[in-house]
């Protein structure tokens, strides 16, 4: 089949920004001092742990951001048609679990939906009771003898599988390794899982055995059940969870991203020339900072309503509608955040300019762009890292309380604010429906326990005497 | 001091004339007179008189900044911009959308939401600040690290989380305290608890490991070193030195948040049915009412520059040599 | 946190007196006389001339009362008088002035005339403007700045009077809807009525316009050709031609008595200031008169001392008596001391008070529904065990409105009556599957829409017999949906064959506009995408705000929408209304959302509406609801069914989806309700023990390993 790739702003920007990053590791040899703080790093066992796991969700999210058009069923004498409905390569991974739709509520790995319904039997007997689920343990014959043989079956399986390719990946990893290394696999083997190696390895292979069992008992449950159970019109909530990773990801990051050139420029700016350009940066945020955030955002969501409303054949399909909403979202938050790192830069430039070596530099007549860039930047690197990391974890929960205030991401988009949101009405159900609130939570736990333990690590890393907390 | 102090408060005027414009444009580019009649006015039998006639009778009839059919002063005067957005400057907030005084609700609505603010910040400090102590005093030992993973798991939980379970706990499953609601004067304290209580979890992860950093720093110092050095006990380096010391960065963060308190907390007073400001503010955006919108922003804003203000004061006060310049 | 929890344990054990801890209201409340419910958002407007909404009503018709009422226990809805001495007398004009027959030809009425006689006798609630001073005076009719030194609060008005109810109140009234001070919903509709009404609006504009703000304008100067007192209890209202549907109207808060004097003295320099406003301090005759008006908190009704009083009806429908309906017939209302409004944003903490007794009715959601209810075998709902075992009564009744989703007529696609387009509505009409929407959202509380009118209109057929054939069919004697395989030949014909443009094989993309955003909202969507997927149909949801929404509507730039509408009265004229060609949106500015025109349509609704019911009306109707089903200008959708549950103290009560003004019908066993409340709401304490000694047994290992460390220190 064929497609037509499709590349929607925010997808523009993570891949920028990831390319970016990629970009800075590539570098054999960066400044001295930040070599050493990623050498640090790499030696934090937490660091470590907690990065593996940003990285599957960093994944994830990368995958969801290879958006696409299907091409629709060829039609004699036209020219080939795409689908209007923009689909990503997750998508297309996870098609099972996007297809396999209920009619509404099913419990996690169900059989049964969760209400009652009238069915007539082949009698003509009218009978109320839980029907079957059309996709979930639908290849189970008898599920209430076969059910737990079928799901454990399916957990031992998984397992398995999990580790054989945790094994096979380490294997792999260890024979390049020693390939290069030039030496024999138990000499490796006891360099690398000794008690004096350098490196955390023996934590990294945990981690990535637990992973991969975790991911692979998940894939062997979803192919036969809604491990996560079905919401209100029977969607899979796993499916749901999973695609809410891409829209907690880029809040986090591209807020960031955004407001950082504005950060850095005028942060330095303010600290190297001080002065009356000092007086109006300084102005501009603390004017900012005082409009309580909230009430920033929700006049600036209703601000790009507006323009959206206005400017109906920009935003002719779903995908591009709430594309633009998270994009203006993570602009706006990026505003109303900026200001903090700003301030702290242009402190931290305010003591760099009056070191020996700048003022050198000035008297050389370096020009003040130059010094600014070459000589100042350098130096606030580690600041500027610490904060994006710390700020990651902030901006993902924030997005749950946006939605819930009415202002977040577009209503239709799939995030954990808006299966919170959802699930709050769900908890009074009596039965109570738990599982979509307990998936959005436990992954937004997850992602946000992992960014803030690899912050925490980042922090100790590249800025050992706490100067910043 | 006191000049340089008078010369910050003046340094108010140009931010708050800021804040007031962006806020004035950001709003009227969102609803027009004419949205904001038309929500109010209702939604069966709209006739364009009715429009209309609200505008004039709420005063939206008039030009945004400049009336060109006025002449001298008032033709900047009898604006919208002047008498809506300008006139906050003389504590006048008029009317709300829906014909309410603003000024008068927002006194009426302090109550609850201090009720709420100020246990949370006085317990929440406490409980913080005790467990950092403890946290410093067995640092490096199991608890500590205990302490540190606790806390970062404490902060990675939603705080809509903490709520959600707790009204589901503590309110219908064990009938422990209303649901929701409040209730005027003292008889209040049963509607107050689980708020406080969930604020204060909620704001635990975090408040602890900031404090035990802040408290960190402290005992790297050479004073402590000194101490100890003269025989004291752990105990009482911690008690004696390291806490009054840390009370200093401590205080002045925390003056930074006093003025914000009265603006209430968004989520819990709106899950807590608890009629204070934070609410206030939720109901006006959901029902796009900007005159409370615009008030609530200005309110916000100069308590917020009070608050670098007392900053400001409490700096000098901790700490003499902090150059006042 | 140990210390907290210290604190939490010694204020509980010191509330332990009370016995139940979870009590949201004061104790000495408990067992008194009084109903409780609840408001989710402050009422705007409490002025009648204003107040249209139905939160706004519920609170305004205990206190207000117009000169008609429903009948309680009737139906269908009977209009019988509520002040007056007998129903309203009409006489119908010619143009030159002469009297005509009843049965005269609609276009030679130029005039309908209304005699409306009150009884004597009836008073006031007590009230400051009507009070009087020594000298026989009107106390604070003259507000001087002396006095307002005293007066802060509404109590601080220490004395009270009151007065009779005169003719003259109600023509204030409806000289009110006029003025431009009151800006009242209905102006625009009235003045198409009511003799006179617009001219004076537009006198009322000039005279306003020199006045200062909140001046008093005494609208008793000025006469309105369309409203006189004959004398002291009897008036008149004059309609231009005939309007048989202006009885129902006054049965609505809009035409109830505002005195003059109340007028002139909230119109003092002042009052407005101090939130002192006929908005926000109501003045009425009724069984109840609001004591408390906290809108972030609450309002209470009271039953108001000087009530004419009314009593408990005598007779029904078949069916009531055994319902326990009428177990009170003939005894004086009413029966309940107060209710308590609380301010209750949210519908999950109501559920939840209500089953711990502190609500005494409640609907039901969707979310709490499987709860409450559930099927029988034959598909009636009946209480689960949980709800029969607290002694809950179930009521249900369809309510008098629809949920919709509209097409655009004026759209490019869908819109316009040609064939295409025409068949293209009705394959969507087809495809979204109502039955689903109502078993999956509303629970089955709801009735799958084949027409305009909802049932209990006149002109909605109840055998079963009337389905619509467009998308409906018999099946073995059943109404059943027709197949999708129907909607996608009629997708075909309509030039879409399998959801692609036969010209050239583009994807039909459609577009849904809503201001939905609340958290339900996107399980709608992806259900209405799921929909429209059926066909092969690409549907982009559209959400925006509400101002936004509106601006779209009223330009005619949306395509397909979600709409409702409530009925103002019970006449099927009220909904076929809604797709009269002269009362559509853009242009008009009407209620026809819809855009729709058809003349034949709209030539028989020009006929339909002067006529009374009876089998030519219905002829009439019935050829009308044909033609839009043949048309679809609306995916019919549904009528949504009210669930209404009642605790075990609260007398059995007749859900009325028109009437507002029932709270004195209504009657509970305060006795009961205390004891049940104390049975439900026992602390459950063992959490709080465990949670002390989890903390208890965390903190242990810290006292060790300080003591060890003391002792270390030591040596």
């Amino acid at each position: 089949m064929s497609w037509q790739p499709v590349v929607l702003w925010t997808d523009a920007l993570i891949f920028s920004l990831a390319g970016l990053i990629l970009f800075a590791f590539s570098r054999k040899h960066p400044h001295g001092q930040l070599h050493d703080a990623w050498q640090r790093l790499i030696q934090m066992p937490m660091a470590v742990a907690s990065g593996l796991i940003l990285l599957v969700f960093v994944v994830i999210g990368l995958l969801d951001s290879l958006h696409y058009r299907p091409q629709l069923p060829a039609q004699p004498g036209h020219a080939p048609q795409y689908s209007v409905e923009v689909i990503s390569v997750l998508d297309t991974l996870l098609q099972p679990l996007r297809e396999h739709q209920e009619k509404t509520y099913s419990a996690p790995l169900a059989t049964r939906l969760y209400v009652k319904e009238t069915m007539v039997q082949p009698g003509g007997r009218v009978l109320r009771d839980y029907p079957r689920l059309q996709f979930g343990g639908a290849s189970l014959l008898h599920p209430q003898q076969d059910w737990q043989r079928d799901v454990t079956n399916r957990i031992m399986r998984g397992s398995v599988i999990g580790v054989l390719f945790a094994a096979l990946l380490a294997a792999v990893g260890a024979g390049l390794l020693a390939m290069r290394r030039k030496c024999g696999l138990g000499a490796l083997y006891r360099q690398l899982l000794g008690e004096n190696n350098r490196l955390p390895w023996r934590t990294a292979l945990t981690t990535l055995t637990i992973l991969s069992v975790v991911i692979a008992v998940m894939v062997e449950l979803a192919a036969a059940y809604h491990v996560f159970g079905t919401d209100k019109v029977g969607l899979d909530v796993l499916y749901n969870s999973v695609k809410s990773i891409r829209t907690g990801l880029l809040i986090g990051t591209l807020t960031t991203l955004i407001m950082l050139p504005f950060a850095v420029l005028l942060g330095i700016s303010a600290g190297y020339f001080g002065g009356w350009i000092d007086d109006v940066i300084q102005y501009i945020y603390t004017t900012l900072n005082a409009i309580p955030s909230v009430l920033l955002i929700a006049a600036a969501v209703l601000l790009m309503q507006v323009y959206m409303e206005a400017h109906p054949a920009l935003f002719d399909s779903a995908a591009a509608r709430t594309d633009f909403r998270l994009l203006f979202l993570c602009m706006i938050l990026g505003v109303t955040s900026w200001t903090g790192l700003c301030r702290l830069l242009r402190g931290e430039t305010l003591k760099l300019r009056e070191l020996d070596y700048v003022q050198a530099a000035r008297a050389f007549g370096v020009s003040d762009w130059r010094l600014m860039w070459r000589h100042i930047l350098p130096n606030l690197y580690h600041l500027v890292l610490i904060s994006v990391v710390m700020d990651f974890s902030g901006l993902v929960l924030a997005e749950a309380v946006l939605s819930y205030l009415g202002v977040g991401v577009d209503p239709a988009m799939q995030s954990w604010g808006n299966m919170v949101n959802t699930a709050r009405l769900e908890m009074a159900r009596e039965p109570v429906v738990w599982w979509p609130l307990v998936a959005a939570f436990s992954l937004m736990f997850t992602l946000v326990l992992a960014a803030n333990l690899f912050a925490d690590s980042v922090r100790d890393a590249f800025d050992p005497h706490g100067r910043q907390r | 001091m006191m000049a340089y102090l008078i010369r910050r408060l003046f340094y108010a005027v140009p931010i708050l004339l800021g804040v007031n414009i962006l806020t004035f444009l950001l709003f009227f580019v969102v609803n027009t007179p004419d949205d904001m009649a038309r929500m109010h006015v209702g939604r069966k039998h709209v006739t364009e008189q009715a429009i209309t006639q609200w505008k004039v009778e709420h005063g939206y009839d008039k030009p945004l900044f400049y009336n060109r059919a006025e002449h001298g002063v008032s033709s900047l005067t009898d604006t919208i911009f002047f008498n809506k957005s300008l006139r906050m400057f003389a504590l006048d907030f008029g009317a709300s959308d829906d014909g309410r005084d603003i000024a008068r609700e927002i006194k009426t609505r302090a109550g609850p939401s201090l009720a709420i603010a100020i246990p949370v910040f006085v317990l929440g400090l406490l409980v913080n600040v005790s467990f950092a102590l403890m946290m410093v005093f067995f640092r490096a030992t199991y608890l500590d690290r205990l302490g540190v993973v606790t806390a970062v798991v404490l902060m990675s939980i939603s705080g809509l989380f903490y709520i959600i379970a707790g009204q589901y706990f503590f309110a219908k499953l064990w009938h422990l305290v209303p649901i929701s609601g409040f209730a005027a004067g003292l008889d209040s304290w049963r509607f107050v608890l689980l708020p406080v209580l969930v604020s204060i979890v909620a704001g635990m992860g975090s408040g602890t490991r900031w404090y035990r950093s802040i408290f960190l720093e402290e005992m790297s110092k050479d004073y402590v070193r000194t101490a100890r050095a003269k025989g004291l006990s752990e105990w009482r380096v911690l008690f004696r030195h390291v806490l009054q010391n840390g009370m200093i960065p401590i205080l002045t963060g925390a003056v930074v948040v006093l003025p914000l308190l009265f603006m209430g907390s968004l989520l819990t007073e709106s899950f807590f049915g608890i009629p204070g400001l934070g609410s206030y503010v939720i109901d006006a955006i959901q029902a796009q009412d900007f005159a409370i919108v615009r008030a609530m922003v200005f309110i916000g804003s100069v308590l917020y520059i009070f608050g670098l203000w007392l900053t400001d004061i409490a700096y000098a006060w901790a700490d003499p040599r902090v150059r006042l310049s | 946190m140990n210390r907290i929890w210290l604190f939490v344990i010694t204020v509980l054990l010191a509330g332990c007196d009370q016995h139940v801890w979870n009590d949201p209201y004061p104790a000495h409340d408990s067992g008194a006389n009084i109903l409780y419910s609840s408001f989710e958002e402050r009422p705007k407007h409490l002025d009648p001339a204003q107040s249209y909404s139905s939160n706004e009503t519920e609170i305004i018709s205990q206190i207000y009362e117009p000169p008609l009422q429903y009948h309680y226990l009737k139906r269908p809805y009977t209009l019988i008088p509520q002040t007056l001495s007998a129903m309203p007398s009409v006489t119908y004009l010619n143009a030159a002035g002469r009297i005509l027959p009843h049965d005269a030809a609609p276009d030679s009425i130029a005039q309908s005339v209304y005699e409306l006689h009150i009884r004597p006798g009836i008073h006031y609630q007590p009230h400051p403007a009507f009070a009087l001073d020594d000298h026989g005076q009107l106390r604070y009719a003259h507000l001087s700045a002396n006095d307002w030194r005293h007066i802060h609060h509404w109590q601080d008005f220490r004395q009270l009077g009151t007065r009779e109810l005169v003719a003259a109140d109600y023509v204030y009234e409806i000289k009110r809807l006029a003025s431009p001070q009151v800006n009242s919903p209905i102006l625009g509709l009235m003045s198409e009525h009511i003799a006179g009404l617009q001219e004076y609006a537009d006198r009322l504009s000039v005279l306003a316009q020199g006045l200062p703000e909140n001046a008093y304008l005494d609208l008793n100067r000025y006469p309105l050709a369309g409203a006189e007192v004959v004398d002291r209890y009897t008036y008149r209202i004059r309609l231009k031609g005939k309007y048989p549907q202006f009885l129902y109207w006054l049965a609505m808060p809009f035409f109830s008595p505002v005195p003059s004097e109340v007028d002139r003295f909230y119109h003092q320099p002042g009052m407005t200031e101090r939130n002192f406003t006929l908005d926000w301090h109501p003045v009425g005759t009724g069984p109840y008169l609001l004591s408390e008006n906290d809108p972030n908190r609450q309002m209470i009704l009271t039953r108001n001392p000087n009530y004419h009083g009314d009593n408990y009806p005598v007779s029904g429908e078949p069916g009531d008596a055994a319902a326990g309906l009428l177990r009170d017939a003939g005894k004086p209302l009413p029966f309940i001391d107060q209710e308590v409004f609380s301010l209750e944003k949210e519908t999950i903490p109501y559920w939840n008070k209500f089953l711990q007794g502190y609500y005494d009715l409640s609907g039901i959601g969707s979310n709490s529904f499987d709860q409450a209810i559930r099927v029988d075998a034959q598909g009636q709902p009946q209480l689960t065990d949980e709800m029969r075992r607290k002694g809950m009564g179930l009521a249900t009744a369809v309510t008098a409105s629809n949920s919709y989703v509209g097409f655009n007529m004026l759209d490019s696609v869908v819109g316009g009556v040609s064939e295409r387009a025409r068949k293209l509505r009705q394959a969507i009409a087809i495809a979204v599957d109502y039955e689903e929407f109502i078993s999956i959202f509303a629970n089955g509380r709801g009735i799958p829409a084949q027409g305009p009118i909802p049932p209990g209109i006149y002109g909605y057929d109840d055998s079963g017999a009337d389905f619509n054939p467009v998308v409906y069919h018999l099946v073995n004697g059943k109404v059943e949906r027709r197949p999708i395989g129907d909607a996608k030949r009629l997708l075909a014909e309509a030039g879409y064959p399998d959801g692609r443009d036969a010209k050239t094989g583009a994807p039909l993309v459609m577009y849904l506009d809503t201001p939905a955003a609340g958290p339900d909202a996107k399980a709608g969507f992806d259900w209405m995408i799921k929909q429209f997927a059926k066909l092969n149909i690409q549907l982009v949801v559209r959400s925006t705000d509400y101002n936004r929404f509106q601006d779209k509507i009223r330009h005619g730039s949306a395509q397909m929408f979600v709409w409702g509408w409530n009925a103002d009265y019970p006449d099927p004229e009220n909904f076929l209304f809604l797709l009269y060609g002269p009362n559509m949106k853009v242009g008009k500015n009407g209620e026809n959302v819809a855009n729709y025109q058809n003349p034949q349509f709209d030539a028989l609704f020009d006929k339909m509406k002067y006529l009374d019911n009876g089998p030519e009306r219905l002829a009439i109707i019935r050829q009308m609801v044909d033609i839009v089903r043949t048309d679809s200008p609306w995916l019919f959708g549904y009528f949504p069914k009210a669930f209404g549950l009642r605790q075990a103290w609260m007398s059995p009560t007749k859900p009325n989806v028109i009437a507002n003004n029932t709270l004195k019908y209504r009657k509970i066993d305060p006795l009961l309700r205390q004891q049940l409340r104390k049975k439900w709401n026992r602390p459950v304490l063992w959490p709080l023990l465990a949670l002390g000694g989890l903390i208890f047994a965390l903190l242990l290992p810290a006292i060790w390993a300080w003591r060890q460390r003391e002792r270390s220190v030591a040596k």
